[in-house]
């Protein structure tokens, strides 16, 4: 019999999202786990630089109602209102918490939170640059990821450091009951049964072979959610970033372009002059990586093959790279081997975000179709952060609401826990047929003999989907990525491990984490192939244009028989008035 | 290019051996964690941390050539061949290039890293000049890789009484703040022959840090405010 621990509530992932949680719950006293695949800093938060959005005003004038407008236009529409609203009302609150935990903020002479302009951040719903972005240099989520772990040392929260979430054990009822986990070094699974359990485990911009996104970034979450039965939301819909060092895919913050710095092409134009009039280098990112694309396609970009633009930033002098971008100085000389205090960055737009995940309400709940109606809880089960769909990024996310959305929605869920934990006082008995089936898809990888190598697969899905799920999409292109994607996942029953050993066995995890990638990858393409429209991330050259009228609506995509459903967006917010959906100029 | 490379299972092994490999490669433009990757595809068992890619996550600290650094950000055409990559010295191994980070995060942990302040909370940020905050730089950027701490000789003599570089790194960075009211506490925690003291000033540390930071700087500032403490 397998062995089991008993919490009130298990989080599942370590980075801001799942932190955040682990401390509302353990403020409450509550038993609660925090389970994660690395130590809890290695987690892929503490790559974020730019920045964290709340309307504070410190630099210029601004209000939620602005953001709420910015963010809701940034989503192409497709935002849920009324989850936009909760996280715009709550952002100021959040980050005026992440200070007091001590996260240290740059400042401003008059000793409060430094602020810097982001990407479709406005004043007065689409006018000037607001400065709206709390910084700490370019290391905004290391700062912030590494504060709320210190946090949970100071409240004392239970971690499971490198233990791999195998599965979420549910019951014949549907109620969550925890989840069963692989220590990684000792190799053996456990059961860690709990009242509640949270979803906090991150992207998987891993399906695609030029990311900006970390080696662990393998939307294990979703993969999770789909085995349990649950539809994913919005997969089509993922983010290029328009600045990844060409080549080595690491991200170069968009705080850059919010302090100043802009791109040009091959003739030293700043294209972004014609594409965005007012917003110019600082429109939102589907609309900067857009540009970028057709710069580059047309024959406009850089070096010898003519496949990047450049990033300048030089004119800011010295001493402001120094003081506000460090970072992005160490990563440039680094990997694009330049220094920007001088010569400008190469860069190419890099698959960055997930704006879909396991859909979820405001309160974090999970939620799908049922009998009942269509967007009904799922007892115990939460979602937060990048592997959730609340839907607050929609169609396109805005640079620096990220962070946001980590610690809003990761408090959030953590109160409705503790609610939940309360009107469930009692765990319910232990679903062994759930455990069982658990154990038998660990021990599939026991099996010896002839077969493909993990490595291989991984990399033909990687390729696959770069090329028929990337900037441009075409029905054929489509259509030939999901013929060639269902051939591909029908291959990893032939995958073998040559390494049979239990303690560390990394190997073994790579193999877990390829089912995940191949379940997230189905769903994306599926999803994608569906969508005849051009919404924020999803660009269709053979459908260019926004469609309202058939598709202002999310996407659930369930696995079993890639089934497609749909769901109305969430157009009413939670006080104010709706904001309709109208053409979208930066 | 040619490696030699740590390896150790303890499932299997005795005692630990060095294996060679060979692995082709241009390595202009590429990082040692690029060239570890793709030899993982050869042999499935090399086994290595790793997330980022990028030097944030602290991940993939190990002993190159005889020095500490992160594999994701050393570049690898400036290394000697055959390279010889090592777990870092002086904690537990667990496997190959996988290291026991408990005592070093025990540590850690020891110094309280988190701010300490007792006044009730303002309902906006508690204020900070630049000057203030520019007194954190150098400190909060530390990304626990370790490197420090397993190349301090002070480390491997008493690796479960001296706090290390990276943890006396973190209590200076608590005591620099100026939102935090527990200096005292913290200094009366460090003043102990093993906890601070055993620092010689060697500065291994500062020769490794992958970002550049200076923990015998701090440790020296940790000290002088316990002297002027005593005046």
């Amino acid at each position: 019999m397998i062995a089991k621990r008993t919490f009130d509530a298990v989080i599942i992932g370590g980075g801001g999202a799942g932190l955040r949680a682990a401390l509302q719950l353990a403020h409450a006293d509550l038993k609660v786990a925090v389970v994660s695949k690395v130590f809890p800093t290695r987690s892929h938060t503490v790559s974020a630089q730019g920045g964290i959005a709340a309307s504070l005003g410190n630099v210029s004038e601004d209000n939620w109602h602005w953001h709420m407008y910015d963010t809701v236009k940034g989503s192409d529409y497709l935002g849920d209102q009324d989850a936009i609203e909760f996280m715009c009302r709550g952002a100021n609150e959040a980050v005026i918490e992440l200070e007091h935990f001590g996260m240290p903020f740059d400042r401003l002479e008059n000793g409060k939170i430094y602020q810097r302009p982001f990407g479709g951040m406005t004043q007065d719903y689409g006018g000037a640059p607001a400065v709206r972005t709390c910084a700490v240099a370019d290391r905004t989520g290391h700062a912030m990821l590494h504060t709320l772990y210190q946090r949970n040392i100071a409240a004392r929260t239970h971690f499971f450091e490198e233990y791999f979430a195998l599965d979420l054990v549910m019951d014949e009822e549907g109620y969550s009951q925890g989840v069963v986990a692989l220590g990684i070094e000792s190799g053996e699974p456990i059961f860690i049964e709990a009242r509640a359990t949270i979803l906090a485990t991150g992207g998987a911009g891993r399906i695609f072979s030029a990311t900006t996104n970390a080696l662990i970034n393998t939307g294990d979450g979703l993969g999770m959610a789909l085995r349990a039965g649950i539809p994913l939301e919005d997969m089509e819909f993922w983010q290029f970033h328009p600045t990844g060092v060409h080549g080595a895919g690491v991200l170069i913050t968009e705080g850059v372009r919010g302090e100043g710095g802009y791109l040009v092409n091959r003739n030293g134009e700043r294209f972004m002059e014609r594409y965005a009039p007012n917003a110019k280098d600082l429109a939102s990112r589907d609309v900067v990586s857009r540009a970028m694309a057709v710069e580059i396609f047309e024959g406009r970009g850089c070096g010898k093959d003519s496949d990047h633009v450049l990033l300048k930033l030089d004119h800011l002098g010295p001493e402001v790279i120094q003081q506000r971008l460090p970072g992005i100085r160490e990563l440039a000389l680094k990997f694009a081997h330049v220094d920007p205090a001088t010569d400008p960055i190469p860069v190419v737009p890099t698959v960055h975000y997930m704006m879909g995940g396991i859909p979820t309400n405001l309160h974090g709940q999970v939620v799908m179709p049922t009998a009942t109606g269509p967007e009904e809880a799922v007892p115990g089960l939460y979602a937060i952060g990048e592997c959730a769909c609340v839907s607050v990024h929609g169609a396109n996310r805005l640079g620096s609401n990220s962070l946001l959305d980590l610690i809003v929605f990761g408090r959030a869920a953590g109160n409705d826990v503790i609610e939940y934990c309360r009107e469930n006082p009692f765990l319910r008995p232990v679903p062994v047929q759930a455990l069982e089936r658990i154990a038998a898809r660990l021990a599939r990888w026991d099996r010896t003999g002839e077969g493909i190598t993990v490595p291989e697969l991984r990399e033909e899905m990687r390729k696959t989907m770069q090329l028929h799920c990337g900037v441009f999409r075409t029905e054929a292109v489509l259509q030939d990525g999901v013929k060639k994607m269902l051939e591909i996942a029908a291959k990893l029953p032939d995958v073998v491990l040559r390494d049979q050993s239990k303690i560390y066995n990394t190997g073994r995890i790579e193999a877990l984490e390829l089912e995940n990638l191949m379940a997230v990858a189905l769903a994306t393409m599926h999803s994608a192939a569906a969508r005849q429209e051009s919404r924020g991330a999803h660009a269709r050259d053979d459908y260019p244009a926004r469609d309202d009228n058939a598709w202002l609506k999310h996407s659930l995509y369930f696995s079993d028989a890639h089934r497609l459903d749909y769901k109305p967006v969430r157009l009413k917010p939670l006080t104010v008035e709706a904001f309709q959906p109208k053409a979208r100029v930066y | 290019m040619r490696f030699s490379i740590y390896r150790y299972n303890p499932e299997t092994d005795a005692k630990p051996t060095m294996q060679d490999y060979e692995l082709d490669i241009e390595a202009e433009g590429k990082m040692l964690l690029d060239a570890i990757l793709l030899l993982k595809e050869q042999d499935e068992s090399l086994s290595v941390r790793r997330s980022c890619r990028e030097g944030v996550c602290g991940s993939d600290g190990m002993n190159i050539n005889g020095k500490n650094g992160l594999a994701c950000v050393t570049p690898l055409k400036d290394l000697k061949q055959p390279i010889e990559l090592r777990p870092l010295p002086g904690l537990p191994v667990i496997r190959d290039l996988i290291v026991d980070m408990s005592q070093f995060l025990k540590h850690y942990r020891s110094v309280k890293p988190y701010l300490i302040n007792v006044d009730p909370e303002p309902e906006i940020e508690r204020l900070q000049s630049p000057e203030d905050r520019e007194q954190l730089d150098g400190l909060y950027e530390c990304i626990l890789c370790a490197c420090c701490s397993t190349s301090c000789p002070s480390f491997w003599w008493n690796p479960d009484k001296f706090v290390g570089p990276a943890g006396l790194l973190q209590a200076y960075r608590f005591i620099a703040d100026s939102r935090d009211q527990a200096t005292n506490e913290r200094l009366d925690d460090l003043e102990d022959p093993y906890r601070l003291f055993r620092c010689h000033s060697i500065m291994n540390c500062v020769e490794v840090c992958p970002k550049g930071l200076n923990p015998t700087r701090a440790i020296g500032k940790i000290k002088e405010l316990l002297v002027k403490r005593t005046v």
